[in-house]
């Protein structure tokens, strides 16, 4: 039975010679493939500073949806003001949920940090190995027939190409988990959002729509009030014009 | 023979550190196999913590490649399956 050392070893080979056969036979092009390696360390690059901008506009997200919360405390008061006590409930638990989740994305946040710090750490490795490559491939060219100057390349070749496996699965995977947190941002960002009052033509919600009614009420009582008042006033004023 | 712990790096194992790992690496087979993936993560966290005490770090412009890899501990068994499917975990080499 072979082990997970072995299985890795192998899936990350196989890896290397799809990476290989793409590339020009390299005790040829030895130039070639140090500029095709030039290209790929700046993918990784790219990759890596994707990661941070992510991670950096992930911890924006979080700070300013905790700003947001204190929207669903005026939801809750204004349920209370209008006798509503299972809608400011309701306000009340959704502010919970979302602190709930907000501390999730903290943690989540500072995880990333350290995932960020060792794909930074990879991207040197790889920068070191394709900087000695460059080096020995003058010296390979210099001291070697073709055929053990083949032999030398491939080696190197396939120490470079692993670390970049592993540079790329780890970009991957930092880009797979700050996909997640941002989509679990969007929801809590949904969440504080949609509880507001001021959205609730959008609000697809039954404590939205009630509060919403509960407002709309107020507001047209007022201003019926209002318009009443201003009706018996003026026909007071008419009164002694005549 | 020299170790790589995915993502951290390539080590210099000797025969004894070898033999360690091999034993560990049986039973995290033997875990991901069984689907247990506590077990499976806790061996791996052990291979890394060997690896990372007993092993010699390679300077970064080595430029051998590994004999064996050891997987990252901090796998979902789902991406330890996919790393071994066809589908792979590691994205595609760009063209």
């Amino acid at each position: 039975m072979a082990g997970l050392m072995s299985r890795t070893s192998a899936v990350v080979k196989a890896w290397i010679s799809k990476l290989l056969d793409r590339a020009e036979d390299p005790s040829v092009t030895l130039d070639y493939s140090y500029e095709k390696q030039l290209q790929m360390l700046q993918n990784v690059k790219r990759g890596v500073a994707d990661v941070v901008t992510a991670k950096k506009r992930l911890e924006l997200q979080t700070s300013k949806l905790e700003t947001e919360l204190p929207k669903l405390d005026d939801q809750a008061r204004k349920a209370i003001a209008a006798g509503r006590e299972d809608l400011a409930r309701a306000a009340l638990e959704r502010k919970a949920f979302a602190q709930q989740q907000l501390q999730g994305l903290d943690q989540q946040v500072t995880g990333l940090e350290a995932q960020q710090e060792k794909l930074i750490a990879n991207e040197k490795r790889l920068s070191a190995k394709i900087e000695a490559f460059r080096s020995q491939k003058e010296v390979i060219k210099a001291q070697y027939s073709a055929a053990e100057a083949q032999t030398r390349i491939g080696e190197a070749a396939t120490g470079i190409g692993e670390e970049m496996a592993d540079t790329g699965l780890a970009i991957q995977r930092a880009q797979d988990k700050t996909e997640q947190m941002q989509a679990r941002a969007a929801a809590v960002d949904e969440l504080v959002e949609i509880g507001a009052l001021e959205d609730f033509t959008t609000g697809e919600t039954s404590l939205d729509r009630e509060l919403a009614q509960i407002s709309t009420q107020s507001q047209v009582d007022d201003e019926l009030a209002k318009l009443k008042g201003e009706l018996a006033a003026g026909g007071e004023k008419k009164e002694i014009e005549q | 023979m020299i170790v790589r712990l995915m993502g951290e790096g390539q080590f210099r194992a000797d025969d004894e550190l070898l033999g360690k790992l091999h034993e560990l690496d049986d039973r995290a087979q033997a875990a991901a196999d069984a689907g247990d993936e506590p077990e499976l993560d806790s061996v791996l966290d052990e291979m890394w913590r060997l690896v990372q005490a007993e092993g010699e770090r390679l300077p970064d412009e080595d430029l051998h490649p590994s004999d064996v890899v050891v997987p990252p501990s901090d796998l979902t068994l789902e991406e330890t399956q996919q790393l071994f499917s066809d589908q792979g975990l590691i994205p595609d080499p760009p063209g």
